[in-house]
């Protein structure tokens, strides 16, 4: 029994080293064909269906590769340890550091607003059929609403609490903004999770005369668990993408959004430092998707149905 | 002796069961009908079923798929409720009695929550009752002795067999001492071997428990070894055609799978089920 348990991890260990493996390798073949294209495209790209003597007319099927538009890998990775913009100014990767660690509290701050609000529209969807059909169409129809549109509103309500007496930094209404991308996963997840449980574990439940809110503890919530894990991880990816935008939307300073806005204003001139913050926000969804699968560890009881 | 009393019980003839007290009676049903209501029309399932089930009894349901055996299951265990008729569990109404916990139930998948040990699965009831942890742990153990899985306390269902994962959910069934123990196929699912094993177990069980049994099956040599009598049913709609009297007595071993007596009433039960004259030659 021993051997056979400890053989099956072995196994797990190397699956894993596979998939690492593969995932670099990934990573590397985009950095490849980045420089392979650079070097065999033509500087200026392709472009159909061009007026002649019309600047800007036609269709760039192909991009430039010159270095003001496809900056060597090498050279994106170099910019990163030099001055933020030059003469004494901190390195660039340190800039970028501090701004991620900004837009990553405050999608943090949206991330969890989202999902109680998630959590509590999945509950109450489940619980009552009549609001699942009456809020449900809403809920998705507010990810149809373009985020741009909707920043900007949320930035005027929040300026006119904050005139008014009550108090609302810029910062909350990005928190906002991206709890409105996160909440949606999250109630989708929770409604199909608490859904889940097979109709013998609930009749089991009945048969025990167990009545709403221990059925919830005992067996709906950990059946949900497998559900909402992804739901988790996905609202964390959307709270970071919102916090972005937002910041970039409503121009709020210090967080990476808008750092990378400045810099790719600059980008004729310096076009590798736009790829600094650029890579910070990369890591920053991969920071914050990786936070909430250490929440999945914990819980990996919980997930024992999904290898049956 | 608990073995004392359910042998007493147990053996009880028609005549006696008749002139029980009702609430002697485990289950008693007088005149149920079901029907389900469907978008083509409403859909009998069970027509006029009377069945009196005595205390510490066991009776088996037979009969071909269709035949409201489940569903009559259901009506006792209050998880459906029937259209017409009354129907008393220890002389309460269903509704009542299953929120006594007068019953435990078992389904032919075992149904064990994953995410629990073979232990929190079995006391899932108690927890849900209050039951103190002292007195749980107790009772696990106990549970865990009655069906011969003391060393597999900490392990999840995942890492156990179908027959130990049915043995868990028999268990987490009788954890709360009920007087009653309804049985849906439980062990439909499983290979012969083990079914027989479990099977045995089962009459074992049931005579420590004194617990009344109510079991669907739809194999005849199932019904005939663990039963006191068989309930024969038949299909559209679904309703008792014939009850045979067992009369094996209370010991129940592997040899009274090859006794003649044990042929017997496995035919007395295939010509039942067959609706061919009743040879009642092996009853007493």
């Amino acid at each position: 029994m021993r051997a056979v348990g400890w053989s099956a991890r072995r196994q797990g260990e190397v699956r894993g080293w596979i998939a690492a493996g593969w995932g670099a390798l990934g990573v590397l073949a985009v950095l490849v064909l980045w420089e392979l294209y650079k070097f065999i495209g033509p500087a200026e790209g392709v472009v159909v269906f061009a007026v002649q003597g019309q600047a800007g007319s036609g269709v760039m099927i192909l991009p430039r590769t010159h270095d003001r538009a496809m900056p060597h890998v090498w050279d994106m990775v170099a910019r990163l340890f030099a001055p933020t913009s030059g003469g004494d100014t901190p390195p660039l990767w340190v800039s970028v550091a501090g701004a991620a660690l900004v837009t990553l509290g405050i999608a943090a701050i949206g991330w969890l607003i989202g999902v109680m609000v998630g959590a509590a529209l999945g509950l109450v969807m489940q619980r009552w059929q009549l609001l699942e059909w009456g809020l449900l169409p809403w809920i998705v129809v507010s990810q149809i609403v373009p985020l741009i549109a909707f920043a900007p509103v949320v930035n005027a309500i929040g300026n006119q609490i904050d005139r008014g007496g009550g108090t609302w930094p810029q910062w909350l209404s990005v928190a906002v903004i991206a709890s409105y991308l996160a909440f949606f996963p999250v109630a989708i997840g929770m409604l199909r999770g608490l859904a889940s449980p097979d109709r013998i574990h609930l009749d089991l439940m009945r048969s025990y005369a167990a009545g709403y809110w221990p059925t919830l503890l005992r067996l709906r919530l950990p059946a949900a668990v497998p559900h909402l894990l992804p739901a988790l991880r996905l609202a964390a990816a959307n709270a970071v993408l919102g916090a972005v935008v937002a910041e970039v939307s409503i121009g709020m300073r210090g967080g990476i959004g808008r750092m990378l806005i400045q810099l790719a204003g600059q980008a004729s001139s310096d076009p590798a430092a736009p790829w600094g913050p650029t890579f910070g926000s990369i890591a920053l969804g991969l920071i914050a998707a990786g936070s909430v699968a250490l929440i999945g560890l914990g819980l990996a009881n919980y997930r024992r149905g999904e290898a049956a | 002796m608990t073995q004392d009393r359910s042998l007493s019980e147990r053996g009880t003839s028609p005549a006696k069961r008749a002139a029980a007290t009702p609430s002697a009676l485990a289950v008693r049903a007088a005149g149920v009908s079901k029907v389900f209501a469907t978008k083509t029309g409403d859909v009998p399932a069970l027509s006029e079923v009377d069945l009196e089930v005595a205390a510490g009894e066991f009776v088996a349901l037979i009969g071909p798929s269709g035949c409201g055996k489940s569903t009559l299951l259901r009506l006792i265990a209050d998880l459906d409720q029937a259209t017409t008729g009354t129907l008393e569990i220890f002389g309460k109404p269903a509704k009542r009695a299953r929120a006594d916990q007068d019953y435990g139930i078992a389904f032919q998948q075992a149904g064990l929550l994953p995410w629990r040990t073979v232990g929190a699965n079995m006391s899932l009831p108690l927890e849900l009752h209050g039951t103190g942890k002292a007195e749980r742990v107790a009772r696990v153990a106990e549970l865990a002795e009655l069906v011969g899985l003391t060393d597999f306390i900490d392990r999840y269902p995942d890492q156990l067999s179908g027959g130990m994962q049915q043995r868990v959910a028999i268990a987490r069934a009788l954890a709360a001492r009920p007087k009653l123990l309804l049985m849906d196929e439980p062990f439909g699912a499983l290979d012969e071997m083990t079914r027989e094993r479990l099977q045995t177990e089962l009459t074992r069980i049931a005579a420590e428990t004194a617990a009344a049994v109510v079991f669907v099956t739809h194999s005849i040599p199932e019904a005939v070894f663990l039963s006191d009598r068989v309930v024969v049913m038949s299909p559209r709609p679904g309703r008792i055609t014939d009850v045979i009297d067992i009369g094996l007595g209370e010991h129940r071993d592997e040899a009274l799978r090859e006794s003649p007596e044990f042929f017997d009433r496995v035919t007395a039960v295939r010509e039942a089920l067959h609706g061919s004259p009743v040879t009642r030659a092996g009853e007493s």
